[in-house]
């Protein structure tokens, strides 16, 4: 009776039985990245060339024009620096002051303590719509409207990040704090010294996760930069299809220069970025 | 600010609370920044949109408060009950790519070699720019020369224009938000797989159970927590959407606009761009609502469904 079952559970390990998951999976992701591959091989058509019926496949000649258009008409290094200067704050900002509240969350006892971390935890389940007007009201009394700090000071504060911080404090071993205590460490020095170091994996995660976020914002960009100045890459792309709405060579150019930089960053660090999203996605 | 300036005092190192240290004002000093910001940021903006949910709110001058007219408005405004038919259709539709990225991380946890490309491969969207991608697939969904009316000619399928008649508008978009989500559900459900004992497989291979049956007998059970996290985490993602019409429809003027907004548009377009801040705010909170019910809802289904091992 378990003879052949046995048999038949060995022949299932040998190497030749994945070739049919390879194939599904073959399948499913040449499904997932054809957008892209038309993507590729639109930008080098001509705008007379996209509109054909039946669509060419492959660019009858390989044309410039798309890349010379969307240079030559959007501010494309500015509306770079910009998306990468709210980036690069809201993301410093947010993993500094998040680490901050989140070791004195987990490792620090004073008055009301339970009270104000529930307050995080009730902002953390609000849709962020929620706050949209008031932080827009704010900006817009600071004169902030139009400005690159507007762009990034609401996420320079998250009640996320600040539970993912806490979450990665309070499953630290205590005796290290207490050593450094011993050895007259103040409380911050043995935070910076001594804790901080051990929680690099949730640093490295809500770094990963905030400047996705960051990057891929479209909804605040749009209110707090009324006039077009300061703008970061999603709004300045999603004004140049409004201008060249049927152009679609220059508008896949567009979004390929636009979004290729983030690609490369996740080429590169793409071990950061799926541990980053399970342990988020665990422990959240 | 809160209460916990009121004991600066430091204790002696002796007496410590559940093992935390004693800190005074080194933890005033600690959570105070984030604290600051919470409440500038977003407890009192929360308070101030439930506040203007009730009063009328003009562009200029002064707010006066009508009770609750801005809601019962609401209740009386089809283009809200259509907003929110729409995004609970897009939702819906959204859903269904959970089964498939089920079976997609099963599948690539049993790859062996080369599961990193397919990884990469899925996670590709979550990477690009949303307004890049609602570019691309407006380009594919184009009704006179997109290449999905294209390769649907090749199966003698009728061509249909997917974003410029409100009769498609929202499953188009649920294609793409599908594609889109697939990356990230695929990390979370992938570490949820990798917990799974592999001694549970073997043992339910010697007694003869085949791939089919021990995905379905054991690994949807013993993933369930994860995929339970990843329904919550999608339903509540898709009731905000909002990229994908903006880019799609309201950045080239595209008339089926009136007909496919989400709540998130509908809320973007009375408060930001219209103005009506009070009306807006109403809206927002019958957001909050529904996902608090939604939720809700769905921690009193897991008890059906969701396996704690």
């Amino acid at each position: 009776m378990a003879e052949p079952a046995v048999r038949r559970a060995q022949r299932r390990r040998t190497p030749t039985s994945t070739w049919p998951i390879h194939l599904v999976l073959g399948v499913a992701a040449v499904v997932m990245v054809v957008p892209f591959v038309w993507q590729l091989l639109t930008v080098f058509k001509t705008t007379s060339e996209v509109s054909r019926v039946p669509p060419t496949i492959w660019p009858n000649e390989f044309s410039a024009h798309a890349f010379e258009t969307f240079f030559s008409t959007v501010p494309f290094w500015s509306m770079f620096a910009v998306s990468v200067g709210a980036l690069v704050l809201r993301v410093a900002g947010q993993v500094a002051v998040a680490a901050l509240a989140g070791y004195a969350f987990a490792r620090m006892s004073f008055p009301g303590r339970d009270a104000l971390f529930g307050l995080f935890i009730a902002m953390l389940m609000v849709p962020s719509q929620l706050f949209l007007i008031g932080q827009y009201q704010l900006i817009r009394d600071l004169g902030m409207l139009d400005t690159l700090p507007a762009l990034a000071i609401p996420g320079l504060f998250s009640a996320f990040g600040t539970f993912l911080m806490r979450q990665a404090f309070l499953n630290l071993p205590k005796d290290f704090e207490e050593a450094a205590r011993l050895d007259g460490a103040n409380p911050f020095q043995i935070f910076w010294y001594v804790m901080l170091p051990m929680v690099k994996p949730m640093l490295a995660a809500l770094t990963v996760l905030t400047g996705l976020y960051s990057w891929n914002d479209l909804l605040w960009p749009l209110i707090v930069s009324p006039s077009g100045e300061n703008r970061p890459l999603p709004v300045g792309l999603a004004g140049l299809q409004g201008q060249f709405g049927t152009d679609y060579p220059t508008l896949m150019a567009g979004a390929l220069v636009c979004s290729i930089p983030l690609v490369i960053v996740f080429l590169v660090l793409q071990r950061q970025f799926f541990r980053g999203i399970a342990n988020s996605g665990l422990k959240g | 600010m809160t209460n916990v300036t009121a004991k600066p005092a430091r204790r002696p190192a002796g007496r410590r609370a559940g093992g935390t240290q004693p800190s005074g004002w080194w933890a005033v000093a600690f959570v105070a920044p984030a604290t600051a910001g919470l409440i500038a940021l977003y407890v009192w903006p929360f308070l101030s949109t439930l506040v203007k949910s009730f009063q009328d709110v003009p562009a200029f001058g002064p707010a006066t408060f009508v009770g609750a007219g801005n809601y019962a408005n609401l209740l009386g405004d089809a283009e809200v009950w259509k907003a929110f038919g729409n995004s609970a259709l897009y939702t819906v539709i959204v859903l269904l790519g959970i089964p498939l990225a089920v079976a997609l991380a099963a599948l690539i946890e049993q790859a062996g070699r080369g599961r990193t490309i397919y990884r990469v491969l899925f996670f590709l969207p979550v990477v690009t720019l949303p307004v890049a991608i609602g570019m691309v697939w407006r380009f594919i969904y184009n009704g006179d020369f997109g290449l999905l009316n294209y390769v649907l000619s090749w199966f003698g399928v009728d061509g249909q224009y997917w974003v410029a008649d409100p009769r498609f508008t929202i499953y188009a978009f649920g294609v793409v938000g599908i594609w889109m989500g697939l990356g990230i559900n695929l990390i979370i459900l992938g570490a949820g797989l990798q917990a799974i004992p592999k001694a549970v497989y073997e043992a339910s291979a010697l007694d003869g159970a085949g791939r089919i049956r021990q995905f379905f007998r054991i690994t949807v059970p013993l993933l369930s927590p994860s995929i339970f996290f990843v329904t919550i985490l999608t339903v509540i993602a898709a009731l905000q959407m909002f990229d994908l019409i903006f880019i799609m429809l309201r950045s080239v003027n595209n008339t089926a606009l009136a007909d496919s907004k989400t709540i998130v548009y509908l809320f973007y377009e009375k408060a930001f761009v219209q103005f009506e801040q009070g009306y807006g705010a109403a809206i927002a909170i019958v957001l909050l609502i529904v996902i608090m019910i939604a939720t809700a809802l769905q921690f009193r289904l897991q008890k059906s469904w969701v396996f704690y091992g």
